[in-house]
């Protein structure tokens, strides 16, 4: 079966004399093809998706996923080996350096919504989060309504940052918004007390605060400033190929038996660097969403049956 | 005051501020110096060689650089770079570059237009009898400059061309804002990952301090021992 | 190129509420021209001082000169901010540095303290240029005419000093709004930071920077022109060679 796929009248010529293939390779699965190696970018602390261990190497839940996308790729490909390089990249650097060719899988906790579906794709949902905020006990901070006129923060180029400053402009709360560069350094920003509340996904606040020294000084919100969203492992967009070998990938892994021990691994079981168990049992949405793999960006499509 | 201060923090984590996060800033500052002085000395010969076209290009690129801020330009290189790789060599997608390579290309284009500018007070602050006498035994235009005007302008600039490169060595710290492991990140991770900003802070100026302060003192010193008497 | 232009994006309401995106970055402008004019106060008063105190004759003052600017000029500015924003508010009494951490606008403040006080080296440093260029006989004159050392600076040495520094003043002080970009890393939303907002939130990476980009350079030039204004009006026959 062929594929044509017309990029540019300035197409160089292919690097290494291939082996006549049945099909014509394109776009990242080409470049992959031609240099050997396939690039991630990781976060460096998005617990437990995608984060830094003590030996400063990323691990986490979306980056076994990822392993298993590049085992897939690479029988996909016929290679002998596959280099895997890693790239860190943050909340704010991840599109543009997907976008500009620098990784070619996101793997972290970004979430997927029709927005950054018109720069970038997503493969099948891997996770849904809602956005909420966490405070300290002590400032007694219950609802999004007790955040008028406080400082909170958030991390930039997230979603999460995204929601606040809009229910901040809808609801006139003159909140102060502090973006930060990591998650790492918003949480630090709340446990040295210079903003009252941080927001960020449910999952994301829950491990922070099991990870951080005095859990119980902290609570998590039970507002939320979004419905459950879909979280996607991201790669670019207007790569047929490349695409439908990551959704196989994915969707293999969530639907077999594997998966349910991957997601337990991470979310049910002592993760390092500090052995933490996060104690959080699958919730019925996502196990559907793992029986039937989707990459839709539309919160509702995933309602628990 | 500092009672409840784990100064460990620092002990613990010296290899990995060093081996990564130093010689990550280290290498660079010499590539980048370098590389910022070929290429400045290139725009300083392109204003100075009397083709009005060619100078006002490099006037125009010299003004623009040191317009901007260096945090926008490091923005601008790292998200640019992949597609100028493309546009250069042709090929059918962003090339891939990593941190290392973009913050290089950053610093040496961003360098230049300083370098440019020292190395053309140097040019200008040769005498006009060395190129005429250079003329005279039938040198051309380039071996003039390779073998009579840029080895004393780069001997008579050593001084400034030394304080530019520690100022960019101080500089390389701002690739923070891209979470590149530079010293300054390095600190940073191990503050925000165990919670003691204070201390990997104090300790990153400190070493920061010494650094920069030896190395003006050698820059004086060899001012003083270099200094041609007129 | 893999990349959607969109250049309409400026008209765009921006997600924050406050209008478009153009709007945007036009408060980040504002907040960046604040912040460097009060650094630039800063630096200028204390640069002053110890540009002067490096050319006292005393000894003590001339070492107190020197290590403030060794001090300041040694770190690089981002680290410098770091220890305003960071360090300074953990080492001092809490319940101090709970009110520092707590202060609204606090990025602003300490913005415009650490780099004032990173420029006043640099100014100091080129006051005792300029001090110095001056011809020995001026002070020894005042000095003749019984002034006291205050009065030497106050009457004939610094109007002169001031004038004939000022070219490389000017450059200091873009060189001040230029550096108020590093603030962005304590949380300054000014012009560089909003350019980033912009660029998280709608994608249009080239079309943000392109119009921070333009920004600056337009404050460049009115700078420039202002200064040489300026410098016009002060100048001392016979001194400046003026333009």
């Amino acid at each position: 079966m062929k594929r044509k796929y017309i990029i540019g009248c300035a197409l160089a010529a292919t690097l290494c004399a291939g082996p006549a293939l049945a099909e014509e390779l394109t776009g990242t699965l080409k470049n992959i093809k031609e240099t050997g190696a396939i690039t991630i970018g990781y976060r460096d602390s998005s617990i437990p998706f995608s984060y830094l261990d003590d030996n400063q190497k990323p691990i986490g839940f979306a980056m076994d996923i990822c392993y298993k996308i590049v085992d897939a790729v690479k029988k996909d490909l016929k290679l002998d080996k596959l280099e895997v390089k890693l790239n860190p990249v943050t909340s704010s650097t991840r599109i543009p350096l997907l976008a500009n060719g620098t990784i070619d899988l996101e793997c972290g906790s970004t979430t997927n919504n029709a927005d950054r579906q018109k720069q970038i794709s997503f493969t099948n949902t891997h996770f849904l989060t809602a956005s909420r905020f966490v405070s300290k006990k002590s400032s007694k901070i219950n609802s999004i309504d007790d955040l008028k006129g406080k400082s909170v923060v958030s991390t930039s180029g997230t979603t999460n940052i995204k929601q606040l400053t809009e229910a901040n402009a809808a609801r006139n709360l003159g909140i102060n918004i502090i973006p930060a560069k990591d998650h790492a350094e918003a949480f630090l920003m709340v446990e040295t007390d210079r903003a009252v509340a941080f927001v960020m996904d449910d999952i994301l606040l829950a491990a922070f605060v099991a990870g951080s020294k005095d859990p119980d000084t902290y609570v998590i919100s039970k507002d939320a400033f979004s419905k459950p969203e879909p979280c996607g492992i991201m790669l670019r967009k207007d790569d047929p190929a490349f695409k439908k070998v990551v959704d196989g990938a994915t969707a293999a892994l969530y639907q077999s038996a594997d998966g349910q021990k991957l997601y337990d691994k991470w979310f049910m079981q002592n993760i390092p660097p500090k052995g933490l168990n996060l104690n959080a049992p699958i919730s019925p949405v996502l196990k559907k969403a793992f029986a039937a793999p989707s990459d839709s960006p539309d919160p509702d499509s995933y309602k628990a049956m | 005051m500092f009672a409840n201060f784990d100064f460990d923090v620092i002990r613990r984590s010296l290899g990995y501020l060093f081996f990564e996060g130093m010689t990550f800033t280290l290498t660079l500052t010499g590539l980048g110096a370098l590389g910022g002085l070929i290429f400045g000395t290139l725009i300083a010969l392109m204003r100075l060689s009397g083709l009005r076209l060619l100078g006002r290009i490099a006037g125009l690129y010299v003004d623009l650089m040191r317009s901007l801020p260096l945090v926008l330009v490091i923005f601008w290189f790292y998200f640019l770079v992949p597609y100028l790789g493309q546009w250069l060599t042709g090929s059918s997608r962003p090339v891939r570059v990593g941190a290392f390579t973009s913050s290089l290309v950053t610093f040496i284009m961003f360098e230049a237009a300083y370098f440019s500018e020292i190395m053309r007070a140097g040019i200008q602050s040769i005498s006009k009898g060395q190129p005429a006498a250079a003329n005279a035994l039938g040198l051309t235009y380039g071996q003039t400059m390779r073998y009579v005007v840029l080895p004393q302008a780069f001997r008579n600039m050593l001084p400034v061309l030394l304080t530019q490169t520690i100022v960019l060595f101080q500089d390389t710290s701002l690739v923070y804002v891209l979470s590149i492991p530079d010293f300054l990140g390095a600190a940073s991770k191990v503050a925000q990952r165990d919670g003691r900003l204070v201390e990997m802070y104090l300790f990153a100026a400190a070493v920061y301090f010494m650094i920069s302060s030896a190395a003006s003192f050698s820059v004086r010193r060899l001012q003083a021992r270099i200094s041609i008497v007129r | 190129m893999n990349y959607h232009w969109n250049w309409r994006i400026f008209w765009e309401p921006a997600p924050n509420g406050t209008g478009t995106y153009l709007d945007m970055l036009l408060s980040g402008l504002v907040l960046t021209i604040e912040t460097a004019i009060c650094a630039w106060i800063l630096a200028l008063v204390f640069g002053s001082i110890v540009g002067v105190l490096r050319t006292l004759p005393s000894r003590t003052a001339s070492w107190v000169g020197f290590a403030w600017v060794e001090f300041f000029r040694n770190m690089p500015l981002l680290v410098q901010l770091f220890i305003w924003f960071f360090v300074l508010p953990e080492i001092l009494p809490p319940s101090w540095g709970l009110w520092l951490k707590q202060m609204p606008n606090a990025p602003f403040y300490t913005a415009a303290i650490g780099i004032g006080f990173f420029m006043s080296a640099r100014v100091a440093e080129q006051l005792r240029a300029g001090i110095g260029s001056l011809p020995r006989g001026q002070k020894l004159a005042a000095t003749a005419l019984g002034l006291t050392t205050a009065q030497t600076y106050r009457y004939v040495l610094l109007p002169m000093a001031f004038r004939i520094i000022m070219p490389p003043l000017t450059s200091e002080f873009l060189s001040t709004i230029k550096n108020t970009s590093v603030a962005l890393t304590i949380g300054l939303i000014e012009l560089t930071a909003e350019a980033r907002a912009m660029q998280e939130f709608s994608f249009q990476v080239f079309e943000a920077f392109t119009a921070a980009t333009v920004l600056y350079l337009l404050i460049n030039i009115v700078v420039v022109m202002a200064m040489r204004f300026l410098e016009r009006g002060l100048a001392i026959p016979g001194y400046i060679t003026g333009k």
